[in-house]
């Protein structure tokens, strides 16, 4: 018995294909995933089983819930389908949910938009719900307005909406991808349980394959429209077919190999540096208060060591990463730089900034859109004191581009011509081409999919073997800091609250929010 | 909520405090001696002496400023030079026709702006859309004036509905009043309006693409339902800062178009004022015109916080 | 390339022609008066007819134009002048003092609306044409400021501009290097809505006599010339208000025609 069976769906928006001969199925019960990397059409899917589709789009083929096709429905039919029949989660919980209407109001709405039941039930099934979802009314009323609760918080919100009516089918678009580890296993835990309490099925989007095989009954594994293989997930694990599989499995659990780091000698040492931001004063005559984002941190980076730096969001990591390069003042302790204190007035010194690069998360937004690449990767040159020109100007280029795997040719681009995971190796030479003793990774492989992701830690991994770099990869990513590091730093709420070579750190925490973070990490089977 | 608003308040008192001090500086510092400035070339030194002692220029700037202020806090605007009357006074007969104009107006247009806005939004790129934003697009562009010399033509002198000029006054009755207003309003709502109109589709549509729609068509709400619903009340925070941008304009449109159709209101007495050299009752127009701008802009910023919760608990 | 710049595009482009032309040819001078032809409709000799001095309306539509456009382009060149350094100052020192300083000295000069600008300073210096030109350029400078620092406020948390620190380079750099060619789009569409507000202006204020004086045409002083004569012959208010209206018109429809080309936004939407 199929709850959801979508049947040979194609769809193109203006004429440009998105879908080709998607088909798939959900039964009552089952949870079914559906995977692939950008671009494969996973959410386009999950979209058109809504029928909330962007102008301009057309369809043909079939999607049957329970009997009804969904794409034959008049849109009045389908507006008495959503919510009630089909309930969905989305990605971005931030902006998911109305900022000016109460959590109560926009919870009671899906009952009140059915006529399912009087304003006053509405409220009281309200309640029930949010009370499911983990808002119990004593903590989180009704009358709460969005901006008032975490991210986790609101994907909860958006998840009781979803299911106040009991729909048959729940679709959840990435429904984790922008919330924190501990937060993601939590959500997938309220998910897999109203599942099974309900009976609902759940189709499920995502891009990541850990979470797939932790959730997932059977899996849909898509690749540019199209659907390139499908099974139980277990079965689908221990054989899989398909090439593209295959690969998505390999980049999804890619280690790389890191040469062997030279014998310890302390390059940067942070001695209990403290970052403290004055907040508003909580009424017009108080004292300004003190929040501490970073609370007397400590560690030693040595040359040619790769450390990591793991942690939540909120945690400090960015911070602290702006204080190292001197874009922020610290309130307190000591950095130095081979063994020379490098702080003035709590600001890094100007001159040591030269000998640390950082490169950034966003591989679209870190290069100024007018500028050409020998440009942007040049920008650096204003930190020497004799910036190469003319002919060693263009020889430097090149080097760093040849060094990143682009060409030399590629200097005169500009960056819109690049794929993100170009950018990204544009953004390594930047970073690159004042031969910096310490290079900073924040969140610098976080964007890519996963295929590119691979690519860009072997880049690393290669650029170790022959500039001997010294880096810190800051990441709320553990498995990828655990295959690009010699040494991991764990940071919760301003504090390193343990350090130490990354293996032993991985399979034998100390601190019991390491193990939090460790037990909360989706992992893939091991299969060879 | 009550920081915030403490907050307002302590910008508009600063705003005021600021504003006012360059009033009086343009007005009574720059000239270098108004007295003869007022009186003009051929005045006898004596009649300079006199109103010098006067308008109290004998004292010093500060304490001439502050008792022009304290004077203006309680009520006293000076005395006119050339009518010898109490600006106050003057000031008073004519805020009974520049104020309801001003609000009569302000009331068209937002009469005209949220249907042709929200019609246009809804169907966005629709023929009802292109021609509503054709309609505003003109609207935008015409002079209120110049719209209000050929309203005058047609309806007052071609049609004879109304009178081209003058003001019946409110002893003759309310209707009375607000039709000899009505031309004006017109004329001054119009281009008001047009503006309005645009700025709140263009705040629709943006809603409309935002993931909190997405969510509420999600569960089931209808395109229509999901505007008015959820996308109208956010969408009313930019519209809200247009209309407090707004006001300014529609003060000095207030002002030209009493020109036009030859009404007793603050318009006319600033102009006569200024023909007239009598720089204490512009000083102290000027004042009431610029303290009007920024206590509705004010009122604007306290209209966002009953809007948008955030600002609310922003403590 | 849309309707809408398109249309504006000509409509703009035909009016800056007749005010350029009226710099070197008039079909009539305009300094002659003809009294016994005055107040005559279009005609073949007159095609857009005469005032009430016998003068050729085109002739003076068309140095009208002129005045107005000189009036509205300086304005903008005052606003931006001053307004794009603030807009850029305050965003590259956000919560400072500095950028709080020139925030509400923003506020201040805007709660002053044009008219009640140009009456202080009529009442002190005399009405002229500079009138006009300080009293809407003291209006374009927060407008300026407040686009300018928006813009760049957005641009500041942006990774590239992160980047350009991390090479070291100063606030001040990063500014010119960085932020203003990036705002330069929004600055050029905010311009010519400015623009075509200026040109309103300009009439508003010489129709109540504050902006220019005669013997200097304007579309303002026609429509002041023509309010009493409005009634027997239409077309001295017709024609000059014809013209402000079409060069507004087409000033917005070429600035709404440019930020749909330029906002990356609307050009995904499309894509």
């Amino acid at each position: 018995m199929t709850l959801l069976s979508i049947d040979a769906l194609s769809l193109s928006i203006r004429g440009f294909p998105i879908l080709r001969d998607v088909s798939l199925t959900v039964a009552p019960g089952e949870i079914v995933a559906v995977t692939g990397e950008s671009g494969s059409g996973k959410s386009m899917t999950a979209f058109s089983v809504m029928q909330l589709l962007p102008e301009g789009t057309e369809t043909s083929g079939r999607i049957l819930l329970d009997g009804t096709d969904l794409l034959q429905q008049t849109e009045p039919q389908t507006c008495a389908i959503r919510g009630r029949d089909v309930g969905m989660v989305f990605q971005e919980p931030m902006t998911a949910l109305n900022p000016v209407k109460t959590i109560g109001a926009q919870v009671a709405e899906t009952m009140l938009i059915h006529r399912a039941m009087s304003p006053e039930a509405a409220r009281t099934r309200a309640e029930e719900v949010l009370a499911r979802v983990g808002l119990p009314q004593d903590r989180f009323p009704l009358s709460r307005f969005p901006h008032e609760l975490s991210g986790g918080q609101r994907q909860r919100v958006v998840i009781a909406m979803a299911i106040a009516l009991k729909p048959r089918l729940l679709i959840a678009d990435e429904p984790t991808t922008a919330l924190d580890v501990t937060t993601q296993a939590q959500i997938l835990d309220l998910l897999k349980q109203l599942v099974a309490e309900d009976g609902m099925g759940l189709l499920m989007i995502t891009h990541d394959l850990a979470v797939v095989s932790g959730m997932a009954d059977r899996i849909v594994v898509m690749q540019k429209g199209q659907v390139v293989e499908t099974g139980p997930t277990a079965q689908l694990f221990r054989n899989m077919q398909h090439p593209y599989t295959r690969m998505l499995f390999a980049a999804s659990t890619h280690k790389v190999a890191l040469p062997k780091a030279p014998p310890p000698k302390p390059l940067l040492e942070i001695r209990n540096v403290v970052r403290a931001y004055r907040t508003p004063r909580p009424h017009p005559f108080a004292r300004p208060g003190r929040f501490e984002a970073v609370k007397g941190v400590s560690f030693t980076l040595q040359r040619g060591e790769r450390l990591g730096l793991v942690g939540e969001s909120g945690c400090g990591k960015s911070t602290l990463t702006r204080a190292l390069l001197g874009l922020e003042p610290v309130q307190g302790g000591d950095i130095l730089f081979d063994g020379k204190p490098i702080l003035t007035r709590g600001t890094v010194d100007a001159s040591i900034r030269r000998r640390m690069q950082l490169v950034f998360q966003d591989p679209y937004g870190s290069f100024n859109p007018r500028h050409r690449v020998d440009r942007l990767i040049t920008e650096p040159f204003h930190l020497l004191d004799d910036a190469p020109t003319g002919s060693a100007r263009q020889k430097t280029i090149d080097e760093a581009l040849t060094a990143v795997g682009l060409q030399p040719a590629d200097a005169t681009k500009y960056i819109h011509e690049f794929s993100g995971g170009q950018r990204q190796r544009i953004a390594i030479a930047r970073a690159l081409i004042i031969r910096p003793d310490i290079i900073l990774f924040d969140e610098a492989v976080s964007a890519l999919d996963v295929s590119v992701r691979a690519r860009i830690l072997d880049l690393i991994a290669d650029l170790c073997g022959t500039y001997g770099l010294t880096y810190l990869f800051i990441s709320h990513d553990l498995s990828v800091v655990r295959s690009v590091t010699d040494r991991v730093m764990v940071m919760q709420s301003g504090q390193i609250v343990e350090q130490g070579p990354t293996e032993q750190v991985f399979s034998a925490p100390s601190h019991p929010y390491t193990r939090t973070l460790i037990d909360a990490a989706p992992v893939l089977p091991e299969i060879a | 909520m009550l920081r915030y608003t403490f907050n307002r308040l302590a910008s508009l008192i600063v705003s005021l405090a600021v504003a006012s001090l360059a009033i009086f500086f343009v007005i009574e510092v720059v000239p270098g001696d108004p007295a003869s400035y007022m009186l003009g070339m051929n005045a006898q030194p004596d009649t300079v002496a006199a109103l010098r002692a006067d308008l109290g220029l004998d004292q010093p700037r500060i304490e001439r400023y502050l008792s022009w202020i304290t004077g203006m806090l309680s009520g006293d605007f000076g005395t006119s030079y050339t009518y010898r009357t109490p600006v106050a006074q003057m000031v008073a007969d004519r805020l009974w026709i520049t104020v309801p104009l001003a609000l009569y107006a302000l009331a068209l247009s937002l009469l005209i702006a949220f249907p042709a806005g929200i019609y246009a939004a809804a169907r966005r790129g629709k023929p009802g859309d292109t021609m509503v934003m054709g309609a505003t697009q003109l609207g935008v562009a015409v002079p209120n004036f110049w719209f209000a010399m050929f309203l005058v033509l047609i309806f007052a002198i071609r049609l004879r509905w109304f009178n081209a000029g003058g003001f019946a006054g409110w002893d003759k009755g309310l209707f009375a009043g607000l039709h000899s207003l009505t031309l004006p309003a017109i004329a001054l709502a119009l281009p008001q309006g047009a503006i309005l109109a645009r700025v709140m589709r263009s705040a629709l549509i943006d809603v409309l693409g935002e993931d909190f729609v997405r969510t509420a068509r999600a569960k089931g709400l209808s395109r229509r339902q999901a505007l008015w619903r959820h996308a109208l009340r956010n969408a009313l925070i930019p519209v809200l800062t247009i209309v407090g941008m707004q006001v300014s304009f529609l003060i000095a449109g207030t002002i030209i178009i009493e020109q036009v159709f030859y009404l007793p209101g603050l318009g006319r007495l600033i102009f006569q004022s200024i023909s007239a050299r009598d720089l204490i009752v512009v000083e102290s127009v000027i004042m009431l015109v610029v303290f009007a701008v920024i206590v509705i802009n004010f009122l604007v910023d306290l209209a966002y916080a009953a809007v948008d919760p955030r600002l609310r608990s922003r403590t | 390339m849309s309707r809408t710049f398109l249309i504006g595009a000509v409509l703009t482009a035909c009016m800056a022609v007749l005010a350029l032309v009226s710099l070197v040819w008039t079909p009539y001078n305009v300094t002659l008066l003809d009294i016994p032809s005055k107040l005559q409709g279009p005609s073949a000799a007159h095609w857009l007819g005469t005032d009430h001095l016998g003068r050729d309306m085109l002739s003076m539509t068309m140095q009208g134009l002129r005045t107005s456009i000189a009036i509205a382009a300086l304005a903008i060149a005052v606003g931006l002048a001053l307004g794009v350094p603030l807009g850029l100052t305050a965003a590259a020192h956000k919560g400072g003092w500095l950028d709080e300083i020139i925030m509400r000295g923003n506020d201040i000069v805007f709660a002053f609306p044009f008219l009640v600008m140009a009456i202080l300073i009529t009442a002190v210096f005399g009405p002229s044409a500079m009138n006009a030109v300080l009293a809407f350029g003291i209006f374009n400078i927060p407008v300026c400021a407040r686009v300018t620092r928006g813009a760049a406020l957005s641009l500041w948390q942006r990774e590239f501009i992160m980047a350009a620190r991390v090479s070291g380079k100063s606030t001040a750099r990063i500014s010119a290097e960085h932020i203003l060619p990036n705002v330069t789009d929004l600055l050029i569409v905010q311009g010519t809505i400015q623009f075509a507000l200026g040109i309103q202006v300009e009439a508003a204020l010489s129709f109540v006599g504050l902006g220019v004086q005669p013997p200097t045409p304007s579309l303002g002083r026609m429509l002041a010339d023509a309010q009493t004569l409005v009634t027997i012959a239409p077309h001295v208010a017709l024609v000059p208000g014809l013209a402000v209206v079409l060069t507004v018109l087409g000033l917005n429809l070429l600035g709404d025609g440019l930020r749909d080309m330029l906002d990356p936004k609307l050009r995904a939407r499309r894509a």
